[in-house]
């Protein structure tokens, strides 16, 4: 082990990473994206433009969706992550029923933002159980889509609203 | 097929589905090839300049760099159309053009090994606008183009293809005008299509003369034949990953390819050459910059005497695409203007900017946009309501037209008055039109108006299409189609048309990977080609495996194939005595166990059928700010038959992305000509439609059977952007009262128009 090394919980599992120079070693430029997708091999955390302004890589830190493009790995040690692997049943297999609306609504096109949208949704659910249109909307604002699947998305996130009878608008 | 479906027009989930919400699609960033090395691209920090000198010394001496290429050690390999562009030049032509190339074992080293390559450039004098680019005296880009003219000849669409329009006589159709207006308007905000992901692409030589890519491609077939003939005949393996938005700019990969094959080249190992989101704004692709100049006569019923112009086309530093784009931009005026008397002269021309390339919408949009404002001044002098004008005037059935290969075709479609007055009952039009430049609504500071728009195209049968259908024993299908997944859920309904026409549940259905090497030719989904063409080729490769199924199975039953049908993976007698309920037997029974049956389809191409999309909007302005408003979008179509309700639905949304009518609204590449570069190549200063600021947006979907294939369908995925600029510029101009021809309508120019600023 380095001396400094770096613990992430990635959906529920504990990566102890060694920061160093070597091949494979977490270096301090890295972002939160490139070690998901470059050296953890999660590949479902999608990286539009690598500067904060697309939303795609969006994932839960602690809870919280934030850009992991906009944030180095070595910020996040001891923290927990959640991403886009991580919403379903590891034992069962059984999606999200937000990524279960998705499919159902048909939310997607080339499907290249779907899963930073998920991510925001999911962290919207969990501290809002029951939003309104226009928070859904705020939400996701963020997210650019350039196929334009706004509005099955919308469909989507109404359809798995956990608490239903939000006020819209 | 006049019985009830079980899938065409159905709700299923898209075959992709469960992959894209789990994030387990492969899209081409999320490839990985043993010993990938990475590639990085020194650009020109000058619109125009010779290399002088250029140094690689230092940049080769950092450790992880493994080639570094300049134009004197790049292959003779070319592109362009016609042929003008190799992989490197000791030229540049815009800045962002490329100068050097490298290949390291990561990102980050080919980024610092550009750092120390050291490149004198000999300045000089750079062109941008069209105009001046046409003066006797201006800067020349090519020698081999005088006058940065491109011949407009697009050979792969036939030897005659078509090259602007003329017919009839201009003069004695203006003579017989009531009414003629003259003008001019210009469509040069050259917005950026930009799907989410940038492009990329994956090259791997496994012998001196066999080269396999990877790419994010639209069209995995095309780029094999494309690279196959620039890059001296040699033998191409394309696959395509999922591919994240393309809008037809991800059709021509060639210029990455190039690179990274290069690359791969020089150091015997896989490269991957995968465009930053910066590269991908200022130095991928734009729309073509269109400018029209000219006149239009009508009769005081709305009848066109004659159309006559000059059409200007920018197409940047470099042409791969943009004669077709001029060709079928051409054709499409036609299909919504019908009119004896033509004279429409394309002037194609390269200046010192980034390329405009293939974007959906191709030459149509860029045409009418800059075209519709001028008709827009004769409609308004006669008083002539918008919608009485197109419904008039869009091609009906036995109307001809000239197409993309120069050939006279006559429609053999169907009237699409009806979708038109369904659309405008939806929106209102009758209620919210007032006239020309009046508003429908004022409240206080606020002004409501209207405005509509209309396009089609012939290319819903373009080009060649070719599929195989594989039957297994164990009564599942592969379709073998080289067509890969870019958003509009096509493999999944192939598979549904297949599904159909063999009576199996679609789960037992899948499509083979997009991989040139086990597919047939398929020139991609392009021009909303999707149904009709490669749909007839997967449909007659489904009934031709049927077909030979059915016969081996007549020899086992030791009756005529005539006589037997297929559902659910098993074979009976049709009819009487048979039935159901009769004897049956399994696929494997009639095939073998060890055996397999091929279909083969085709598609050959056929210009007589269009498709068609009228959208109308409603836009409020805030006189005190000058910001627009989008508030509602009905988008109305007539598609035969609707093969996956969803799918359509999406696309017709679309028209709010890839370039398309918020190119009228906030969307531009904002060029400076004094620093020769684009100042907004980012996702802040470059703006897009937020979840935050969507219309009212409705879809009016008419089924009117054409007369295409069993399911009399066709697609319109290619035309949903084009009605929409002139639209919203129609409706701006209602809602204040002046008339506006500046695309696009930031709210600087409403205030100006106002008197306000």
């Amino acid at each position: 082990m380095s001396e400094h090394p770096v613990t992430l919980v990635v959906n529920n599992r504990r990566y102890d990473l060694e920061v160093g120079g070597r091949p494979g070693d977490l270096q301090p430029t890295h972002t939160l994206s490139y070690t998901l997708r470059e050296t953890l091999g999660l590949t479902g955390t999608k990286i539009g433009c690598d500067k904060g302004e697309c939303g795609a890589c969006t994932v839960l830190l602690e809870g919280e969706p934030v850009l992991s493009c906009l944030i180095l790995t070595v910020e996040c040690h001891g923290k927990k992550i959640t991403t886009i692997e991580g919403l379903e049943d590891p034992q069962t297999g059984k999606l999200d029923p937000i990524q279960q609306s998705f499919i159902d609504s048909g939310a997607f096109q080339c499907g290249f933002c779907t899963p930073g949208m998920i991510m925001s949704v999911k962290a919207l659910f969990a501290g809002n159980p029951s939003p309104t249109g226009q928070e859904i909307r705020e939400a996701l604002s963020g997210h650019y889509c350039r196929c334009m699947s706004h509005y099955h998305v919308l469909e989507a996130v109404a359809g798995s609203v956990p608490k239903a009878g939000g006020t819209d608008e | 097929m006049n019985k009830e479906n079980r899938f065409i027009g159905k709700k299923v989930p898209r075959k992709d589905a469960a992959d894209l919400v789990r994030g387990k699609a492969q899209f081409i960033d999320d490839l990985k090839i043993p010993g990938m090395l990475h590639a990085k691209i020194l650009r020109s920090p000058h619109a125009h300049a010779r290399i002088k000198k250029i140094d690689t010394t230092r940049a080769k001496e950092l450790p992880g760099v493994e080639a570094v290429l300049t134009y004197e050690d790049t292959p003779v390999w070319r592109a362009g159309l016609p042929s003008h562009i190799g992989v490197l030049s000791n030229t540049v032509r815009y800045v962002g053009d490329a100068a050097a190339l490298v290949a390291a074992v990561s990102d980050v080293v080919a980024r610092e090994a550009l750092e120390l390559i050291e490149v004198e450039y000999e300045i000089l004098p750079a062109v941008y606008d069209v105009l001046e680019a046409l003066e006797e005296d201006a800067p020349q880009l090519y020698e081999q183009f005088p006058g940065n003219r491109f011949p407009l000849a697009c050979p792969w669409m036939g030897p005659e293809s078509l090259q602007g329009i003329f017919m009839g006589d201009v003069a004695k159709g203006f003579a017989e005008s009531d009414i003629i207006a003259e003008g001019s308007c210009s469509y040069e905000n050259l917005p950026n299509p930009l799907p989410l992901e940038p492009p990329g692409v994956i090259a791997c030589w496994e012998g001196p003369e066999d080269l396999t890519v990877w790419a994010s491609a639209q069209s995995p077939y095309f780029l094999k034949i494309t690279l196959h003939y620039a890059m001296g005949r040699i033998n191409v393996r394309s696959i395509a990953s999922h591919c994240g938005g393309s809008f037809g700019t991800k059709v021509l990969l060639w210029q990455l390819a190039f690179y990274a094959a290069a690359l791969a080249q020089a150091t015997r190992q896989p490269v991957k050459m995968y465009y930053t989101k910066t590269e991908h704004f200022a130095a991928y692709t734009l729309r073509l910059g269109s400018r029209f100049r000219g006149k239009v006569g009508i009769k005081k019923d709305g009848r066109v005497m004659a159309v006559e112009g000059d059409w200007l086309i920018n197409t940047g530093y470099c042409s791969d695409a943009a004669q077709g784009m001029v060709a079928v931009g051409c054709g499409e005026l036609q299909l919504m203007v019908r009119c004896l008397n033509w004279e429409i002269k394309p002037q194609l021309v390269c200046t010192n900017r980034n390329a405009s390339k293939m974007v959906r919408g191709y030459g149509g949009q860029e045409l009418e946009a800059a075209f519709i404002p001028v008709l827009n001044m004769a409609l308004e002098k006669g008083n002539i309501d918008p919608l009485d004008f197109f419904r008039e005037n869009f091609v009906k059935p036995g109307d001809g037209y000239y197409w993309r290969d120069g050939n006279w075709w006559v429609s053999r479609g169907i009237d699409y008055g009806k979708a038109m007055d369904r659309g405008a009952e939806v929106f209102g039009w009758k209620e919210k039109w007032k006239g020309w430049l009046r508003p429908t609504a004022v409240d206080g500071s606020l002004r409501i108006g209207v405005g509509i728009g209309v396009h089609g195209n012939a290319d819903v049968g373009e080009d060649v299409s070719e599929a195989y259908v594989r039957l297994e024993p164990d009564s599942t299908v592969v379709i073998h189609s080289c067509l890969s997944e870019h958003g509009t859920g096509q493999r999944s309904s192939l598979c549904k048309m297949v599904a159909e026409v063999l009576k199996l549940p679609i789960e037992r259905i899948s499509v083979a990977p997009p991989d040139s090497l086990v597919n047939p030719y398929e020139f991609g989904p392009v021009g909303s080609r999707g149904t009709y063409a490669i749909g007839s080729a997967v449909i007659r490769a489904a009934e031709d495996a049927r077909r030979r199924l059915l016969e081996r199975s007549a020899t086992v039953l030791n009756v005529s194939a005539d006589d037997l049908d297929t559902e659910d993976g098993m074979i009976f007698i049709k009819g009487k005595g048979g039935g159901k309920s009769g004897k049956k037997i399994r696929w494997k029974d009639g095939l073998g166990f060890d055996r397999t049956c091929l279909g083969h389809g085709y598609f050959e191409p056929d210009f007589s059928i269009s498709n068609f999309l009228m959208v109308f909007v409603e836009v409020g302005v805030d006189t005190k700010t000058g910001k627009i408003d989008l508030r509602r979008v009905v988008a109305a179509t007539d598609v035969g038959k609707i093969i996956d309700s969803q799918s359509l639905k999406n696309q017709l949304h679309g028209c709010l992305g890839s370039a398309g009518l918020d190119s009228a609204i906030f969307e531009e590449s904002v060029f400076d000509p004094k620093l020769g570069r684009f100042l907004n190549p980012n996702m802040l200063d470059y703006k897009w439609r937020t979840f935050m600021e969507l219309p009212q947006f409705d879809t009016v979907i008419l089924e009117t059977p054409m007369d295409t294939h069993s399911f009399q369908s066709v697609g319109v995925g290619e035309i949903v952007n084009a009605p929409t600029p002139p639209a919203v510029l129609m409706a701006v101009s209602n809602a204040i009262g002046v008339r506006l021809a500046d695309y696009p309508l930031t709210p600087d120019k409403i205030l100006r128009a106002l008197g306000k600023a």
